[in-house]
């Protein structure tokens, strides 16, 4: 075995494991900063690795911040955007790859043109908007801008189009409306899609700072991500070690989901390979 | 058009509805209102007036907001060279067969993408305090003395930039390695038989059969530049000086606290004329990659 090792392959592995270290030292000390206690946090020479294990810095992010409530509005927020996002692109997706309608050509450019609109480009009417119909600091704005999107829609229509016909056509000789081929036949057939585009919309508005930032003013109807820089902002410094406790429980549900789903995950953004 | 043509056309309206209204309401008209806004001295109170261009021509002039668009094009050029040679580079040592836990590296450097930028931030901070920082303490360690970075106005820019990098080298790697494998082994073989070295099978063999996939990754990585705001707003706020305050950290500012809305929507536009230019040559890199995949 040794004598078969070359010696690209062992610097190939050298360079791969140094690398591999140097990315996980931020979330390393993330999570062992979080369990140390506050002398050590400010100790000099730093160290990375606990002497002592302490529980102190999650207790006191929770009495600094509305913690559990920061945390039920993530999910609430990213999950109500994905929820939402995944119904009615997927309808629109349908349209655009399954029904044969005059228009269908230009509707698709004109789609796909707003997927080139970042959205911190329309921030200021979008806020007037949400301001004017009295949505600021709820969920109804923090969602609604985002019920739909025009990547979304763009990727599943590709994977539609790429499903066999047959099967509608059959259905659609049977006398199925077009609702009923959309929910039996297409949409069973285009999970591996949907759980796609289901990761991708919830792990980016859980982990986005400036949607939340504005359209939430008040403390208690925040995410867990905008809901840290209160902890630092003006006048808010705060040892370390609460902001790694804070940091690692608004990391950890999403590195645990993607643990557990990566090779997935990372394939399906691979042969994507679009945001 | 036959009748069951209209029939099929409002099948699918009906179908369309929900998202058509969203795109509509909270995409397609703040377009155009912004558009307006941008030739006004609207600033959410009384009435707006009609100043033309001022506005764009203060974007070019007022030395904040050129600030604002040269600090984007810095950290433009920061960030996108080095986050895709370096995706590129360790995605080619990935690519090799004999290489040991590919499927673990893979995980572990697609990571940090996952995790909220503005969190990184937070630990970075702390990575690269001046007192009690561990990355700065063992740099020192080497003999280099960083200081203050985030206080330091030339190393600011290149410290915000670098999470970012950390944050989304992974993603463009698992991009590139997509592309590699679609290129046949054989390719390498006939190289090799021509007595080809590892330089020359990447400049004749890897670069030209990757090109589309790479321009694609390079524009795509621009345009996540030219929106730059969670990890600077966390660690910086915009400073020291104005040194790392960007487009969207001013379209911020001053359409969110000083409520100068003309001054935010022109640089909204710019931002969104810049991404649609960058936008379009995606677009035309990504029909060729899908042509390529097919």
């Amino acid at each position: 075995m040794i004598a078969r090792l070359r010696p690209s392959t062992v610097l190939g592995t050298v360079t791969m494991l140094a690398v591999t270290a140097a990315v996980m030292l931020p979330l390393a000390i993330i999570v062992l900063t979080a369990f140390k206690p506050v002398t050590e946090v400010n100790a000099y020479p730093p160290t990375l690795l606990p002497q002592d294990w302490t529980l102190d810095n999650l207790r006191r992010i929770v009495d600094e911040l509305p913690f559990a409530r920061l945390v039920v509005n993530s999910f609430l927020f990213a999950g109500g955007v994905t929820a939402f996002a995944l119904v009615f692109d997927s309808l629109a997706a349908y349209a655009l790859a399954r029904i044969d309608f005059t228009g269908r050509r230009t509707l698709l450019i004109a789609i796909v043109a707003t997927l080139m609109i970042p959205f911190q480009a329309t921030l200021v009417p979008v806020y007037q908007l949400v301001s004017d119909l009295g949505w600021v600091n709820t969920f109804a704005g923090l969602i609604a801008p985002r019920a739909a999107d025009a990547f979304g829609i763009f990727f599943l229509r590709q994977f539609f189009l790429a499903l066999p016909r047959d099967l509608d056509n059959a259905a659609r000789i049977d006398g199925a409306s077009e609702f009923r081929i959309f929910r039996s036949v297409v949409l069973p057939n285009a999970i591996p899609a949907l759980l796609t585009l289901a990761i991708f919309t919830f792990v980016n508005n859980w982990n986005d700072l400036l949607w939340p930032l504005i359209f939430t003013t008040e403390r208690e109807m925040g995410t867990i991500t905008s809901g840290l820089t209160l902890l630092t902002g003006p006048g808010g410094i705060v040892p370390y070690g609460v902001m790694m406790a804070g940091a690692l429980v608004a990391i950890a549900p999403l590195v645990i989901a993607f643990l557990l789903v990566q090779r997935r995950f990372i394939e399906s953004i691979a042969t994507t390979g679009l945001k | 058009m036959a009748p069951g043509g209209r029939r099929r056309g409002v099948t699918a309206l009906g179908f369309l509805a929900p998202a058509l209204l969203v795109l509509t309401v909270f995409v397609g008209w703040p377009m155009v209102s912004a558009l307006r806004t941008s030739f006004t001295d609207a600033s959410g109170f009384g009435d707006a007036e009609w100043v033309g261009f001022d506005n764009y021509v203060q974007v070019f002039t007022d030395p904040d907001l050129l600030n604002a668009v040269t600090n984007t094009l810095w950290y433009t050029v920061l960030f996108t060279p080095t986050a895709v040679v370096a995706a590129l580079a360790l995605a080619l040592v990935l690519n090799s067969p004999a290489l040991p836990f590919r499927g673990f590296f893979r995980t572990a450097l697609f990571l940090p993408f996952v995790v909220s930028l503005a969190v990184a931030a937070y630990a970075w901070t702390y990575l690269i305090d001046p007192q009690v920082g561990l990355l700065n303490h063992w740099l020192s360690g080497l003999g280099l003395q960083l200081g203050n970075v985030l206080e330091d106005p030339q190393l600011a820019m290149p410290a915000v930039a670098l999470v970012a990098v950390w944050k989304n080298f992974g993603f463009y790697l698992v991009i590139f390695l997509a592309g590699l494998q679609d290129i046949p082994g054989s390719l390498y073989e006939a190289a090799k038989v021509d007595g080809a070295g590892v330089w020359r099978r990447f400049t004749n063999v890897t670069l030209p059969l990757l090109s589309n996939t790479l321009a694609f990754v390079l524009v795509f990585a621009m345009i996540a530049a030219l929106q730059a705001f969670d990890q600077i707003y966390v660690m910086t706020g915009g400073g020291p000086y104005g040194n790392t305050q960007t487009i969207v950290m001013e379209i911020y500012e001053s359409g969110f606290r000083k409520l100068e809305l003309g001054f935010a929507s022109a640089l909204s536009y710019v931002l969104l004329i810049a991404t649609l230019l960058l936008s379009v040559v995606q677009f035309v890199f990504f029909g060729r990659r899908e042509r390529d995949a097919q």
